[in-house]
C-alpha cells in the first residue's frame, strides 16, 4: 500500500490480509493472456474465449450452457443451483433434447 | 463502458492530513494526495474506468482504493442484498454471556428523571418488589446453562437501589462462584449503586470479592442535589460523598467509575469530570443524556443536545491533550467510543441486549435488558422456565440494522446502529424505531471521536495500545 495508510486496527488487519493474499485475482485482464480452466473446456466454452483461444466461437445458446451453470460452474443467480438448494431440478430430464420441458421454474 | 463508483465513507481533514472512515466496514485510513484526487473525482458520481486508470500509476491508486472497498465497480455487490431477516433461521440467538439482575425495584432515592421510579417508567409492577435468593440462583443456573463453554460470563446486579437487597447479592455471588468452579467457566461480577447504603462492611466485601462497582452520581453538590433527592426532597450529596471516598480508598482491585445522568440543568460537564475524577478519585466518568419524554423541564431538547455536544468537545480537547502526555482524564464516553473505532467495530445491533445479554426482573421475568425487565410486553421468558427463544429470534430479526431503513444513508450507522431500545420505547413507543431525535448529535460525536483518534495517533500512538484489549464488553 503506497497511497493509503492504516489508521485503526481494522485497517491494519485488512492491509495485512491483502499483502498475505498477494494482491487480487486478475482473470483474463492483463498479459500474458490467461486461459480459463473450469467452465471453458472444449465441450462448452464459457464467455471468455473459445477452445482456440479467441472469442470467435462464443455465445453458445443458453441451452448449451445450462447444465454447466447448474451443476459444475455454480452460477446460481441465473439457474437453480445443484450444489445447495435444488439437487433434483434436472431429475425429470433424462434427455435434454426430449425432456427439456420438464426443466421447470423454481419457486423459493 | 466500465464505471467506477465511490463507496460510502466519511472524509475529514485533521491537522493537514486527510482521512476516510469507510462505511460499513469501519476501516479508517489516511489518504495521500493521489488517493484524494481519485475520491474527489468520484464525489459527483461514477466515472469510466479508462479515465481513472489512464496509466499504471493511476491504476495502482485505484487498485489500492478498491482493495479496502473505498471504490467499487458495478457488479453483484451493487445490487442491494435482501435483508437477512428474509431467512428466519439466520437469527438463531447466540449463547448467553451476560445477565443483569434487577435485585429490587425499590429505591431509597426518588430521582426525578428515573425510568424505574420517575415520570417515564415502563415496568408494570405497581408495588416495589424484591428478588429472592431462589430466583437469583435460578438466574445463575440459566446463565451457565445457556452459555458457551469457555466464554467469560458476566453477572451484574442492578436496581432500584441494588444494595437494598445486599442480603441476596452475597449468597448469589457465593453460589455463582461455586458453579463457576464446577463448570470451569470464568464469571465476573459487577453492580451499580447510588452509594447511599455503602457501609465499611459492604465496601470490604466488595473489595474482597473484586466486584466491579459503578456509582450513579451527577457531580458536585449542587448538581447531585438538584435531581438525586430523597422522597422528602433532601439532596443526597452529603450522604454519598464520604461513603464514596471510603469505597475508593478501600476497593483498589479494579477501576471504579461514575455514571452521570446529564439533564438540561447539569450541563457543565468539565466541572463534573474534574470533581468526580480529580477531586473524589473516580477512575472515569461516563455521561448519559437523560431518557425522558419530550417536554419534561429537565429533558435535553434540540438545544440540549447541541449544548451537550459543546461540553463533549471541551472534554474531548482535554482528553486529547491528556493522551498526548500519556494521561487518561477519565472521560469514559470517549474512551469507549475510541475503543470501538480502534478495533473497527461494525455493529448490527446498538448494544448486547437480546444478543448475549438479558435482564431479569425481581420476580424472575426475563427482559431485553435491565431497563425492560418486568415490563410486560417485552418479556423474554422466565428464569424458571427458560428463555423464550421465539421472542429473542424475533427481536434479533426486527432489531437488525438491515431492517432500520432510516439508518441506511447514515455514515455513522456502523457505530450507532440506531441507538438505545429503551430510549426509543420511551420516545416513540417502539423500541425498534431508530432514535432520530439525536442523529445529528451522534454524527457530530462520532466525527469528534475520529478526529481525536487521528490526533492521538499522530502525536502519541502508544496511548492507543490500551485499546488493543477491547473495551466493548
Amino acid at each position: 500500500m503506497k497511497h493509503l495508510k492504516a489508521v485503526n486496527r481494522k485497517a491494519e488487519a485488512m492491509f495485512e490480509r491483502i499483502d498475505a493474499e498477494g494482491g487480487e485475482v486478475r482473470g483474463l485482464q492483463e498479459p500474458p493472456p490467461h486461459y480459463p480452466a473450469g467452465c471453458t473446456t472444449i465441450f462448452s466454452p464459457g464467455w471468455e474465449v473459445d477452445a482456440a483461444g479467441t472469442p470467435a466461437g462464443l455465445c453458445q445458446p443458453v441451452e448449451r450452457d445450462l447444465y454447466d451453470c447448474y451443476k459444475t460452474c455454480y452460477w446460481p443467480a441465473q439457474v437453480p443451483d445443484y450444489l445447495n438448494n435444488n439437487p433434483d431440478w434436472h431429475s425429470g430430464c433424462g434427455s435434454a433434447t426430449q425432456d427439456w420441458r420438464k426443466l421447470d421454474l423454481v419457486f423459493p | 463502458m466500465s464505471l467506477v463508483y465511490r463507496s460510502e465513507m466519511h472524509r475529514m481533514e485533521v491537522g493537514g492530513r486527510h482521512y476516510a472512515f469507510l462505511v460499513p466496514s469501519s476501516i479508517f485510513v489516511e489518504l495521500d494526495s493521489d488517493a484524494r484526487f481519485v475520491l474527489d473525482a468520484l464525489e459527483s458520481g461514477p466515472k469510466p474506468l479508462v479515465e481513472l486508470a489512464a496509466d499504471a500509476a493511476k491504476a495502482e491508486v485505484l487498485r489500492e482504493l478498491a482493495h479496502v472497498g473505498a471504490v467499487k465497480r458495478p457488479g453483484p455487490e451493487l445490487i442491494p442484498m435482501p435483508a437477512k431477516a428474509a431467512k428466519g433461521d439466520a437469527f438463531a440467538p447466540p449463547p448467553l454471556s451476560s445477565l443483569v439482575l434487577n435485585v429490587t425495584n425499590s429505591c431509597n432515592l426518588a430521582c426525578r428523571y428515573c425510568y424505574e421510579y420517575g415520570d417515564d417508567r415502563l415496568a408494570k409492577a405497581e408495588t416495589a418488589s424484591v428478588m429472592n435468593e431462589e430466583v437469583a440462583r435460578q438466574s445463575v443456573d440459566l446463565l451457565f446453562a445457556q452459555a458457551k463453554k469457555g466464554q467469560k460470563l458476566q453477572l451484574t446486579f442492578f436496581g432500584g437501589e441494588t444494595l437494598l437487597n445486599f442480603k441476596v447479592i452475597q449468597p448469589t455471588v457465593a453460589y455463582a462462584r461455586r458453579r463457576s468452579a464446577e463448570e470451569g467457566q470464568f464469571i465476573d461480577f459487577s453492580l451499580t449503586t447510588n452509594a447511599t447504603l455503602l457501609t465499611p462492611a459492604i465496601v470490604q466485601w466488595l473489595a474482597e470479592n473484586n466486584i466491579g462497582v459503578t456509582v450513579s452520581i451527577d457531580g458536585p453538590k449542587e448538581y447531585q442535589d438538584g435531581m438525586r433527592v430523597y422522597s422528602t426532597g433532601m439532596g443526597s450529596y452529603d450522604v454519598v460523598a464520604p461513603r464514596i471516598r471510603e469505597l475508593l480508598k478501600v476497593h483498589r482491585g479494579r477501576p471504579i467509575g461514575a455514571r452521570v445522568t446529564v439533564t438540561s440543568k447539569t450541563l457543565d460537564l468539565l466541572r463534573t469530570r474534574q470533581h468526580l475524577v480529580d477531586e473524589m478519585g473516580f477512575y472515569e466518568v461516563g455521561f448519559a443524556p437523560v431518557t425522558s419524554s419530550p417536554g419534561r423541564d429537565y429533558s435535553l431538547g434540540e438545544d440540549g443536545f447541541t449544548r451537550l455536544l459543546e461540553q463533549f468537545e471541551i472534554l474531548s480537547e482535554e482528553y486529547v491533550e491528556g493522551a498526548l502526555r500519556n494521561h487518561y482524564t477519565g472521560f469514559a464516553n470517549m474512551a469507549d467510543m475510541m475503543g470501538e473505532v480502534h478495533q473497527g467495530v461494525s455493529k448490527a445491533y446498538p448494544c448486547g441486549a437480546g444478543v448475549g445479554l438479558l435482564g431479569v426482573a425481581p420476580e424472575g421475568d426475563l427482559g431485553l435488558c435491565h431497563r425492560f425487565a418486568g415490563a410486560g410486553d417485552h418479556d423474554f421468558g422466565h428464569v424458571s422456565t427458560g428463555i423464550d427463544a421465539a421472542k429473542r429470534t424475533e427481536h434479533l430479526a426486527k432489531g437488525h440494522l438491515d431492517n432500520r431503513t432510516d439508518c441506511h444513508t447514515c455514515w455513522a450507522r456502523s457505530l450507532c446502529s440506531g441507538g438505545c431500545y429503551h430510549e426509543a420505547q420511551v420516545r416513540y413507543g417502539d423500541r425498534f424505531q431508530p432514535n432520530l431525535h439525536y442523529c445529528d448529535y451522534i454524527r457530530s460525536w462520532t466525527e469528534l471521536t475520529l478526529r481525536s483518534y487521528a490526533r492521538i495517533l499522530e502525536g502519541n500512538p502508544a496511548f492507543l495500545e490500551r485499546f488493543d484489549r477491547s473495551r466493548a464488553a
